[in-house]
């Protein structure tokens, strides 16, 4: 009988328990498996193999290499440090939400931690890509579940996002429907065909449309 | 902004790329880096020992003297190196403070030296990382006391023209100054001594004449008692009394402990010479007596002991707090176990719970006197439970009081206490203030933003040179950044103050609501650019901090530049809070951003708002002006 098997080896269980209450000797060292954090130690690819899938030379791999190891030594980024380090440029507002879909946009393989590799394949898109590469970025930042579609929700969450990093002490003073308000314009612009989805072509499309996008796009050109 | 976080900001302004299709104003221009060296390797020689870095590195922080051009001071041109004649052991922690963006303070070294050094490099000690600074700052406490007691013994030396008062005082407090001092200390300790001793002798059983009972000796010799006792309380009246016209602040000192003991020791004597042979009030005067015994405690003037046990308990309060509360909670749950168990047994004594209070502090207390004991055979067990959670009850704050009256004793730390709160807040207060200080950077540079930028499209070069000093690149990439998100969103950053007024004007305000034909172009352009023209104002060169109320500005960044000048220098010097909500009549009708915005809403036949203001938050507006508000489109 399992049932009986099972009540022996309860009642075994308490009377090793009692002996050890009284004998006081309660708190084993009972000898924890010690979870080994698996030192994530991550080294890069070949200065040359990055300056080929790049578009960066030499020495600007050089310095962006020295400025992320000194941050991360381990060589990899995880979410957490990557929303410390984000939300140090914010300090008004709360930066982490928009840090988080800043990561996943980064984490192009998807497996919780952003490499230098991911790092600087992003950056080499964000900064010396075709405008076309560009909004094929922008578009994958706010495709939050990668379908292919950005669905009104989806760009909620975004716009909250970004608007949770300006913080409290804004003016005008931040009201609750204005993240709303501002996606509900955003569809207007993007959305062509109504169908409450805005498609990677309709995005490029009226985003090569519009003259303020396309000019800030080359904003940050000269930031490296 | 950290050190190594500040080689993360190339990404994050890429990042900003993320933003670009959401806005819906044009972007800022981007600070462009006039000379961009390429990064290099300094050299600095430290009393011969050679440190190297990249110049990057040491630019973090420019408001230090490695950060700053005041190194340039130390360049040797010869061997193209920085020599500093410094201790280049501190020197390594400087370094280290610029790589890491934290500062160590190394347990070796000695706390003057670290100082000196921290003040020729710039740096502010207050940085100190948490993992150091408890050490620095007790290293720094008791350096702090070693050259007070030094200077209190120079202070014994007799300043020439201290007054008759000044010098009785003094004496009180410290005997050892004179030999008058000493003499009055050990006389006013003798007749302590001898006043203590009468009371107690008092009420001794003398012996008596055979036919009467035993008499005490207070009531056998009244008459010398009473002489004793005079005398005692006219040496203490008097030095009372002197004691209170030395003291250079009298309240204080009818305040303080000692002067209040002083005070309840001679009380009785006084009242008792008041109210003689009235019958009924003599019982009142005799418990009166009894706080004669006070005097006493007039000893811990003379013993450092006493008055550090009297320090110790004051500082141990929570402690002996938290033994008093467990004991009593202790003692009514056992005391009312313990009435129900004896409740069955006759003639027992625990009649009610109260009574078992008693036996349960008794047994508690391990005094077991045996005046009350439990019958019934779960009485006793539960009786010897009780016993045994006494002693872990009173044994457990006993070694906390010990130990700190050991640590008080050795250290003598009263004061210091006290001073160590004060430099706790302060520290805090500046960690906070340096925190805020990047959020505040931010705002203080976007009031010098307007005139920079303003300068830039007049091309005058000097006064271009002499501002954009202030801010180092770095910085002003930051706040670049933070510029982009502001038109991103269509809000911009205040500080608290502003927020707060504003907050509560929206609240207060009770604007008419406007009629959609206001849609003409002229009424709407009119009133949207002399809402924002009142944010413009006449910058000043050094703004001052956000207490004084600034308005914040746009930056307009489309090329009617010279309009732009001209409505800044016509705008008057003080915008004040009420000015903002005047409807001021521009004399010049701002080209407004409404030429650059592709309308893409048909609905909406106004131009753009860009910001409405705090008064047209009208909760029963329209619904297309609400859409109006935020959109800008």
């Amino acid at each position: 009988m399992s049932c009986r098997k099972r009540c022996k080896r309860e009642i075994f269980r308490f009377a090793q328990y009692l002996f050890r209450l009284i004998t006081g000797s309660l708190n084993t060292d009972s000898v924890e498996d010690e979870l080994e954090l698996s030192a994530v130690r991550h080294r890069p690819e070949g200065l040359e193999q990055l300056e080929a899938q790049t578009r960066f030379s030499r020495k600007e791999l050089q310095i962006l290499y020295r400025g992320f190891k000194n941050e991360c030594p381990s060589g990899v980024v995880n979410e957490e440090t990557f929303k410390d380090i984000y939300s140090q440029f914010f300090p008004q507002g709360d930066a982490s939400t928009y840090a988080h879909f800043l990561f996943n946009a980064f984490d192009t393989d998807h497996n919780g931690s952003v490499s230098f590799e991911d790092f600087v394949m992003g950056l080499s898109i964000l900064l010396r890509g075709t405008v076309q590469e560009k909004l094929n970025w922008a578009f994958n930042l706010y495709d939050i579940n990668k379908d292919g579609y950005i669905t009104k929700e989806e760009m909620l969450d975004i716009m909250k996002a970004i608007y949770d990093m300006m913080g409290k002490c804004t003016y005008p003073v931040l009201k609750e429907e204005t993240p709303r308000q501002h996606v509900e314009v955003f569809f207007q612009k993007m959305d062509k065909n109504k169908d409450g989805v805005v498609t990677i072509d309709e995005f490029i499309d009226c985003c090569q449309n519009d003259e303020n996008i396309m000019r800030s796009m080359h904003l940050f050109e000269n930031v490296l | 902004m950290a050190a190594g976080v500040a080689a993360w900001l190339p990404f994050a302004r890429a990042a900003a790329i993320g933003w670009m299709p959401v806005a819906n104003l044009p972007m800022p221009v981007a600070p462009t880096e006039k000379n961009k060296r390429q990064d290099e390797l300094i050299i600095l020689n430290v009393s011969g020992r050679r440190f190297q870095t990249w110049r990057n590195t040491l630019d973090r922080y420019p408001d230090t003297l490695l950060g700053s051009s005041e190194k340039e001071f130390f360049y040797n041109e010869e061997t193209k190196e920085y020599f500093f004649d410094r201790d280049p052991d501190v020197f390594r922690s400087v370094l280290n403070f610029y790589r890491t963006g934290k500062l160590h303070y190394p347990r070796y070294e000695c706390i003057s030296s670290y100082d000196e050094e921290l003040a020729f490099f710039g740096i502010v000690p207050e940085i100190i990382g948490d993992c150091c600074y408890e050490e620095y700052k007790d290293r720094k406490r008791e350096n702090a006391e070693r050259l007070m007691d030094d200077q209190e013994d120079n202070k014994d030396a007799k300043l020439p023209n201290m007054t008759f008062r000044e010098t009785m005082w003094r004496a009180f407090e410290n005997p050892h100054t004179s030999t008058m001092a000493l003499v009055f200390y050990y006389v006013t300790g003798f007749f302590i001594a001898v006043s203590v001793i009468t009371n107690v002798v008092e009420t001794v059983p003398c012996g008596s004449a055979p036919n009467q009972k035993e008499v005490p000796c207070g009531e056998r010799y009244t008459v010398a008692f009473f002489c004793m006792d005079t005398a005692c309380v006219m040496i203490f009246t008097v030095e009372y009394l002197m004691r209170l016209f030395a003291a250079p602040s009298r309240y204080r000192f009818m305040r303080s402990v000692m002067s209040i003991i002083d005070v309840v020791a001679i009380l009785p004597y006084y009242i008792g010479l008041v109210m003689t042979d009235n019958e009924d009030v003599s019982g009142a005067f005799v418990t009166l007596r009894v706080f004669r015994v006070f005097r006493i405690f007039k000893f811990s003037r003379h013993s450092q002991g006493l008055r550090i046990l009297g320090y110790t308990l004051k500082s141990c309060a929570s402690e002996l707090g938290f033994l008093l509360f467990s004991l009593t909670m202790a003692i009514i749950i056992f005391a009312t176990v313990m009435f129900y168990a004896e409740k069955g047994s006759s003639s027992s004594k625990f009649t009610s719970i109260p009574a078992s209070f008693w036996y349960t502090i008794v047994t508690m207390t391990t005094l077991g006197y045996g005046d009350m004991v439990p019958k019934t055979i779960a009485g006793k067990i539960f009786g010897s439970i009780c016993s045994l959670s006494g002693v872990l009850v009173i044994a457990l704050p006993v070694p906390v009081i010990v130990s700190n009256f050991s640590r008080i004793y050795h250290q003598n730390q009263r004061a210091d206490k006290r001073r160590a709160q004060k430099v706790q807040k302060a520290r805090l207060a500046r960690i906070r203030i340096s925190k805020t200080g990047s959020s505040s950077a931010f705002l203080h540079s976007k009031r010098n933003g307007l005139f920079n930028e303003a300068l830039e499209l007049t091309n005058s070069t000097e006064d271009e040179q002499r501002l954009s000093k202030s801010t180092s690149l770095l910085e002003s990439q930051h706040h670049h950044l933070l510029h982009c998100l502001e038109k991103t969103t269509n809000h911009e950053f205040v500080d608290e103050q502003y927020y707060q007024q504003s907050y509560l004007e929206a609240g207060l305000q009770n604007y008419p609501s406007r009629s959609p034909s206001l849609s003409s172009q002229d009424g709407v352009t009119g009133t949207c650019c002399t809402r924002r023209s009142k944010k413009h104002h006449t910058p000043l060169p050094n703004a001052s901090a956000p207490a004084h109320m600034q308005p914040l500005t746009h930056t307009h960044t489309h090329p009617q530049g010279l309009q732009e000048l001209s409505t800044i220098h016509i705008q008057p010097l003080s915008t004040s809070r009420s000015s903002l909500n005047m409807r001021v009549d521009e004399p010049a009708p701002l080209n407004c951003q409404s030429s650059q915005i592709t309308t893409a809403i048909i609905s909406i036949p106004t131009p753009p708002v860009t910001t409405p203001e705090g008064d047209a938050h009208l909760p029963a507006g329209p619904t297309h002006q609400n859409v109006v508000k935020v959109s800008a489109l």
